[in-house]
């Protein structure tokens, strides 16, 4: 099945006959008046009306797994007053002025941020439909439309009966002028936000119907699979292309300065062909790095100040002069994001254009990375893009699509590129390594009196979005280290940037807060102990200007029996955040046993993520970012020895599987608060409650993630 | 050629004796669901069946298959039990990304034909070769529970 989502879409943009709800200005008539702020924008963008009474909602984020479809057509559907089952549901093309996100400035999903960018613009564009349908609705009956009202996809006028479906009414809406005011309906209408819904994109996902970018069929397709320099920054030295050629099902064999490629029938022959290829490479001046000189070049570095963040009344100062003081370094390896589905692109690319299938978080980037190695321009590549089996920041990175464009240019017929999970994990871009270091000062009552927190690692903004950084500074290497939920008076953060030889990093599920709240939390839990104090009390000391933080950290511990007895060698950890806009506290549950093996019990996590949209995707989410970060937390480092990444697969690169994951719990507040993000909250949460609660359980402080294969024993 | 009787059908591919199956099911037939996660047999994505038990297909040669019956995820909702699972998988909201949840339905199907009242440790040891990156196991394990109950 080849589906040519492009072409769907071009062919309801320019309808004749008014049959759709389409786009009364087009595509570059509403960037215009967007950019003169004349005109309040189309709900066109987002909402397509057939005269067969078919409502096809385009989704501005990627659906990666974590529901986000299901919740922004619930945002739309709210306003525009459509049962969920009358929706279908279609990705967004590439078209920044129209997708873009408000808060990442591009048409991205990432960073937890889908639910606080939609929630006005989705229920706003919901609404101007609504109405304009009531208006049309209105003026074929001649009443005023206030004595109207819309659902389920109908308009009635109430004193008459009438009635009329949106698709009889499409037409005559669609030549309205669109309404500049919108009155929103008050949380206490909410018909769906805040109602569980079933998503609506896993019905497919049970039975094998479901198409993911790697199971993309176009007729006359072959298959090829790459393998690049395994040293970043080498090149391709020789191949034996004959012996390539001579399995069965070869048809190409593809040289790049950096890779090679064979393309067969199936991804059989291409791998086999690739293993007989046998390539060479010139290493180049990475061949030599390791992960010993990786750590010691960052420990060095980070004995030096940064970039300051944050500096309030002399932190420094106040710890020299304290009674008493804590100080830790604390250590974050490489990371590979490691989807399920591995990495792969398929392409056509012909003289007079282009098609890319794919799954990917920036449509727009991909569009542009084709073209440019096609010589076309960017609307000459039609992007068809796919769920995804897992991106967790993978896919925000176009370097693999880039490579299968530089393939494909040179094969006259499609293509579809797969890489090996091998190669998926050693030419990963991987979250950086972190190196921070730490110190505070308490006083004689055991409060804090000042902190200082200085982060070393490679900036991802820099490489991504180098307008991004704010004067050498990367907001996202911060994160979470100059906003920390607690109230304390001297306060100092600063970054030292340190980019590693041979190693790319970037986006990984929740960055900064992921690496930060570990650093933070397990810092704090220190202090506690230095003070003498419990986990839990000693973080309530310092939240007495931070009601939601301390409304979830007395909920989880409530709810965790925080401070109950627990058998020997079981311990409780406590962590609290404030990421993503939303508020959580975790409290995890550990075994050590007597070899120092550690086993998850119980998790329990409380929620303050504002107003709620899909109540059972956030706990899913937390519950999956859990799981996420505690497999992180345990098992997951990149190491490089020689240049070359030592993981390639499951076997040693290992996940948390189904005997080892905790029970939880998840509990969430009932706010109207504005919401906040979700995806990334439970993975942020993961590891500093883990290392608490290995410290409660056994008294050693683990300071080094992951805690897994043999930490436990040496610390 | 080699004949292959998936889903009840035979198919007669011209594809060398050392060819995993997956690759079979996905690139010659076009029987998309079974996926591919790590071709060592360390993930479960490409969990099938082989005359009822669970196999993985990315290191099951197509020459070694023989005349035992392969079933895929695309033919499992005949399966009754296959049936309750997948219905037990949605109503428990386990789907993340899905990518992995083929392989599970195929894990999880295959022992409740052979368990059908598993408790905890036996779900352990069944679904324990599968992995879930987005983190699915605590529904998993309560829809595996739900499918045993219905």
């Amino acid at each position: 099945m080849t589906i040519h989502r492009r072409d769907i879409l071009r062919a309801s943009l320019f309808a004749s006959g008014g049959l759709l709800l389409g786009f009364s200005l087009n595509v570059a008539g509403s960037r215009l008046a967007r950019a003169a702020g004349a005109a309040a924008p189309s709900p066109t963008a987002f909402i397509r009306i057939g005269a067969d009474n078919s409502i096809t909602l385009i989704m501005p984020d990627t659906e990666c797994g974590q529901g986000i479809w299901t919740s922004a057509a619930m945002l739309i559907a709210e306003e525009l007053e459509v049962g969920m089952d009358q929706i279908k549901l279609m990705p967004a093309p590439p078209d920044a002025a129209l997708y873009a996100s408000p808060l990442l400035g591009e048409q991205a999903t990432g960073g937890s941020t889908s639910i606080i960018a939609d929630w006005t613009r989705l229920r706003e564009a919901g609404a101007r439909a609504r109405m304009m349908l009531i208006q049309a609705a209105a003026s074929k009956w001649h009443v005023d439309p206030a004595t109207c009202h819309a659902a389920a996809g109908v308009v009635h006028h109430d004193e008459s009966g009438i009635s009329a479906t949106y698709g009889e009414l499409a037409e005559a809406a669609n030549a309205l002028p669109v309404p500049g005011k919108v009155d929103l309906k008050p949380f206490s209408a909410f018909e769906l936000i805040g109602t569980s819904q079933k998503r609506l994109d896993t019905p497919g996902k049970v039975n094998g119907s479901a198409v993911y970018g790697i199971d993309v069929q176009v007729p006359g397709m072959k298959i090829g699979t790459v393998a690049a320099c395994p040293v970043i920054g080498g090149t391709l030295a020789a191949i034996d292309e004959d012996a390539a050629r001579r399995v069965p099902g070869v048809r190409d064999v593809v040289k790049l300065s950096n890779a090679v490629a064979v393309i067969g029938d199936h991804f059989w022959a291409a791998k086999q062909g690739l293993a007989a290829a046998a390539p060479r490479w010139n290493e180049g001046p990475n061949a030599g790095v390791n992960s010993h000189d990786i750590i010691a070049g960052l420990a060095e570095a980070t004995l030096n100040p940064g970039v300051v963040a944050r500096d309030d009344n002399d932190a420094p100062g106040k710890i020299a002069g304290a009674l008493t003081k804590v100080e830790a370094v604390y250590q974050l390896p490489f990371l590979s994001h490691a989807p399920m589905e591995p990495i792969n692109t398929t392409l056509h690319i012909r003289p007079d254009g282009a098609d890319l299938w794919v799954g990917t978080q920036v449509p727009v980037r991909a569009q542009a990375v084709v073209a440019k190695a096609a010589g076309l321009k960017p609307e000459q590549v039609a992007v068809h893009n796919y769920m995804m089996g897992g991106a967790f920041g993978r896919r925000l990175d176009v370097d693999s699509i880039e490579q299968a464009a530089a393939i494909a240019v040179k094969l006259g017929y499609p293509v579809k590129l797969i890489w090996s999970r091998e190669e998926d994990i050693t030419h990963d871009l991987f979250r950086p390594r972190y190196y921070d270091r730490l110190s505070a000062g308490l006083d004689a009552s055991g409060k804090l009196i000042a902190w200082t927190h200085r982060v070393g690692g490679s900036s991802v903004m820099a490489r991504w979005l180098p307008e991004g950084m704010k004067g050498g500074l990367d907001p996202d290497a911060v994160e979470g280290a100059t906003e920390t939920p607690y109230d304390v008076p001297a306060i100092k953060v600063d970054y030292v940037r340190h980019e590693s030889p041979g190693v790319i990093t970037a986006w990984w599920r929740g960055v900064g807060p992921t690496h930060n709240v570990f650093v933070v939390e397990g810092f704090i839990d220190e202090c506690a102990a230095a003070a003498g104090k419990d986990p839990v009390e000693f973080r309530r000391a310092h939240l007495q200007k931070n009601p939601r933080a301390l409304a979830v950290l007395n909920l989880a511990a409530e709810k965790s029996g925080w401070g109950g007895k627990l058998p020997p060698g079981v311990g409780r950890g406590v962590s609290l955040q404030y990421a993503f806009a939303s508020f959580l506290a975790h409290v995890l549950e550990v075994e050590v046993t007597q070899r120092g093996e550690v086993r998850l019990r119980r998790a329990t996590v409380a929620i303050d993520c504002g107003q709620r949209v899909n109540p059972d995707t956030i706990t899913a989410q937390i519950e999956g970012g859990l799981i996420f970060g505690l497999s992180m937390a345990l098992y997951s480092d990149i190491t490089h020895e020689n240049g070359r990444v030592q993981q390639s697969n499951f076997n040693n690169y290992r996940m948390l599987r189904i005997d080892e994951a905790p029970e939880i719990q998840v509990f969430q507040i009932d706010s109207h608060e504005s919401p906040g993000g979700i995806g990334e909250t439970g993975t942020a949460a993961a590891s500093a409650a883990l290392a608490n609660a290995i410290y409660a359980a056994s008294g050693k402080r683990l300071r080094n993630l992951p805690f897994g294969n043999g930490a436990l024993q040496s610390a | 050629m080699i004949d292959l009787n998936i889903n009840g059908q035979t198919h007669s591919v011209d594809v060398p004796a050392d060819m995993p199956v997956l690759w079979v099911l996905r690139d010659v037939i076009g029987l998309m669901g079974t996926k591919y996660g790590c071709g060592i047999a360390q993930c479960g994505a490409c969990t099938i069946h082989l005359d009822g038990q669970p196999v993985r297909s990315c290191m099951l040669p197509a020459g070694a298959v023989g005349a035992a019956p392969i079933t895929t995820i695309e033919a499992i909702g005949a399966n009754p039990v296959g049936a309750k699972v997948q219905k037990a998988w949605l109503d428990q909201e386990v789907v993340q990304c899905g990518y992995c949840q083929s392989g599970q339905i195929m894990s999880a199907t295959a022992l409740l034909q052979q368990t059908p009242k598993p408790n905890d440790a036996e779900i352990n040891a069944a679904m324990s070769g599968n992995i879930c990156r987005c983190g699915t196991y605590v529904r998993i394990r309560a829809a595996i529970h739900a499918a045993a109950e219905a």
